[in-house]
């Protein structure tokens, strides 16, 4: 164990953090994901294209208004809208369908907003300034407090998410249409409104998410793509449709990366998440962190 | 069970399919001759994707398996053959398709152990991911892929050894390629009607009956993904000869994505519909690209779009029954 004495501790420590802001903007994007896909059997796979217009509709406002908060709302609001306006378009017809179908039609859907992201606002990144500038020391390196608030804000929107599906009139009807669409239906509760709003709720999740990770990397046209990638793994690895093991699958996945760049470099420290998904296919496909199905 | 009379009528339509066959092959064999310099390789590059859409259609539409990964294929074809060019020297031509298939197969047989345990979606998923790693370590293996940059090496003879040798022109290398797809065409058919392709058709209309007839499902599956995988790494060879180039965006997963669409838009579960698919696709793009530039698939994405929800059989699907008899 000769290299892991190689690595200070307070390396490590710093990596440990990283990985966990990483990993709760990844569990923002992946929650959104698997809600979508556990209440309409969609897998959406323009989510990583929402993360990245989310982004960019906050570059827009934030210019416009200078806020960083009014961005987050307005990026919210407005990708949650485009949401609802791609599931009434494209996903209602597809209702009762294969759900393979869904998977082309919103393949479909990443390019035309990928290339429409590209065209409107060109290949150079943008980049989106964080509300505040604070910084505390952490052994040798001055460690952004933005970071921390992001992990806080992530875990708070996931929260409030739980509670609302645990408690909320709302939520409950949420819950009952994943349990059974039919009899849902027959108790008067709105399915299709339901699923609407449902996947509007997860693509301004996914749009949070982009704004929120925006100061931490340029806003470009083609991050949904590194993005969507990692949320399959994680829904993949956590149980699809499971919320509480996605969020695990995400935060394990995310610190495996952080502690890999340690040795080898970011890019392929993304290899670790693959052997991660290997390992799951291979000793336990249904997810990691799911109960043993009986 | 056969009616009355029906023999006849099939006799007749198998002699209508084969004439049509053989009128289309004449004119893809003519095509080099009169076509000017631009379209002639455009028609090559279209049969080229033609077969790589052909051979994930064994998944998508004959298995019931979406493939998101046959970048992979495509790319280990092409890494393959750039590897028996560069390292040999005279660079042969045969040697460059069987590593090339070699690799292809490799990869093949990975992704196909650990994705065909899953279904549907989840195998959607595994195989884009699968295709991405392979993608990364191309990547980021600069000293022997060549990295971003990619391998450049020269195109070899068509030569038979001990019969004879000439380099290839574009018009030869239309014909080599041509013969390549249309064999493989040909094959792939012959798999399809064979009780193997049967199998794999059943396991589409209803995999846990097929399983519970007594077939090995797994084991059926393994050995499509591994048959897809080698006939899309056989494109993935004739596309380096072509281009004498192997670069790393042909195993992004844009390649898979494409090949996806060439199949959807010309209609899966025909093998001809890929094809046809790709030379919709590559054909507006072309028409497309003239004032859109690089946006392109913004329209193509609405068109896709479109045609999922509206056609979801496909241009060809009028034709199913018929090209699969």
């Amino acid at each position: 164990m000769q290299f892991l004495h190689a690595i200070p501790l307070d390396q490590l420590l710093i990596q440990t953090i990283n990985g966990i802001v990483t990993g709760m903007i990844l569990a923002l994007v992946a929650s959104g994901l698997t809600l979508i896909f556990g209440i309409m059997d969609v897998v959406n796979f323009a989510h990583g294209e929402l993360f990245m217009l989310g982004a960019y509709v906050g570059v827009i406002v934030l210019a416009a208004t200078g806020d960083f908060w009014i961005a987050l709302a307005a990026a919210s609001l407005v990708i949650a809208l485009l949401g609802a306006a791609i599931y009434l378009t494209t996903l209602r017809p597809l209702l009762g369908r294969d759900p393979l179908t869904t998977i082309l039609a919103t393949f479909g859907v990443s390019l035309v907003l990928q290339n429409y992201a590209l065209w409107q606002f060109g290949p150079v990144a943008r980049k989106i300034q964080e509300p505040f500038t604070g910084h505390f020391t952490l052994f040798y390196l001055d460690y952004p407090w933005y970071r921390l608030v992001i992990a806080l804000l992530s875990a708070a929107i996931i929260g409030a998410l739980w509670l609302f599906l645990k408690f909320g009139t709302y939520g409950i009807w949420i819950r009952a249409t994943t349990q059974d669409r039919v009899m849902a239906q027959a108790m008067g509760i709105p399915v299709p409104w339901v699923l609407t709003v449902v996947f509007a709720i997860g693509a301004g999740m996914a749009g949070a998410s982009g704004v929120l990770f925006g100061p931490l990397v340029g806003v470009n046209h083609a991050m949904g793509l590194d993005w969507i990638l990692k949320a399959f793994i994680v829904v993949v690895v956590g149980g699809m449709g499971n919320l509480a093991g996605s969020i695990a699958a995400s935060i394990f996945i995310s610190l495996l990366e952080a502690y890999a760049s340690l040795w080898v470099s970011p890019a392929q420290a993304v290899i670790v998440s693959f052997v991660v998904l290997i390992l799951t296919l291979l000793l336990r496909p249904t997810g990691l962190f799911v109960p043993t199905p009986k | 069970m056969r009616r009355p009379g029906e023999g006849q009528s099939s006799g007749r339509r198998a002699f209508i399919y084969w004439t049509g066959f053989s009128v289309i092959l004449a004119l893809l064999i003519i095509a080099p001759l009169v076509l000017p310099e631009f379209w002639r390789r455009f028609l090559t590059e279209i049969l080229i994707w033609g077969l790589l859409a052909m051979s994930s259609d064994i998944l998508i539409g004959y298995t019931g398996m979406i493939s998101f990964g046959h970048s992979a294929f495509f790319g280990l074809g092409m890494y393959g053959a750039a590897a028996a060019l560069i390292s040999m020297q005279p660079p042969n031509l045969w040697l460059a398709m069987l590593y090339g298939l070699v690799g292809a197969a490799a990869v093949a047989g990975f992704v196909a152990y650990f994705s065909t345990r899953l279904r549907d979606i989840y195998f959607a998923i595994t195989t884009l991911i699968f295709s991405q790693i392979f993608y990364v370590i191309i990547f980021t293996w600069t000293e022997v892929t060549g990295g971003e940059n990619g391998l450049t090496f020269s195109r070899p003879p068509l030569a038979v050894p001990g019969l004879f040798s000439i380099r290839f022109t574009p018009e030869t290398l239309h014909w080599f390629v041509l013969g390549v797809v249309a064999i493989s065409y040909l094959v792939l058919r012959r798999i399809t009607q064979s009780p193997f392709g049967m199998v794999l058709q059943s396991i589409r209309e209803n995999e846990a009956r097929t399983r519970a007839v007594g077939y090995p499902v797994e084991r059926y599956k393994i050995v499509a993904v591994m048959l897809s995988g080698l006939f899309a790494g056989l494109a993935g060879v004739l596309y380096a000869l072509q281009n004498r180039f192997a670069a790393p965006d042909f195993v992004f997963f844009l390649v898979s994505g494409e090949t996806v669409i060439y199949n959807v838009i010309g209609g899966i579960g025909t093998l001809v519909g890929p094809i046809v698919g790709a030379a919709f696709f590559l054909l507006l793009r072309e028409g497309l690209s003239r004032f859109l530039t690089e946006y392109y698939l913004i329209p193509l994405g609405l068109i896709f779009i479109a045609i999922v929800i509206f056609m979801p059989q496909g241009l060809l699907g009028f034709a199913r029954r018929w090209l699969n008899q």
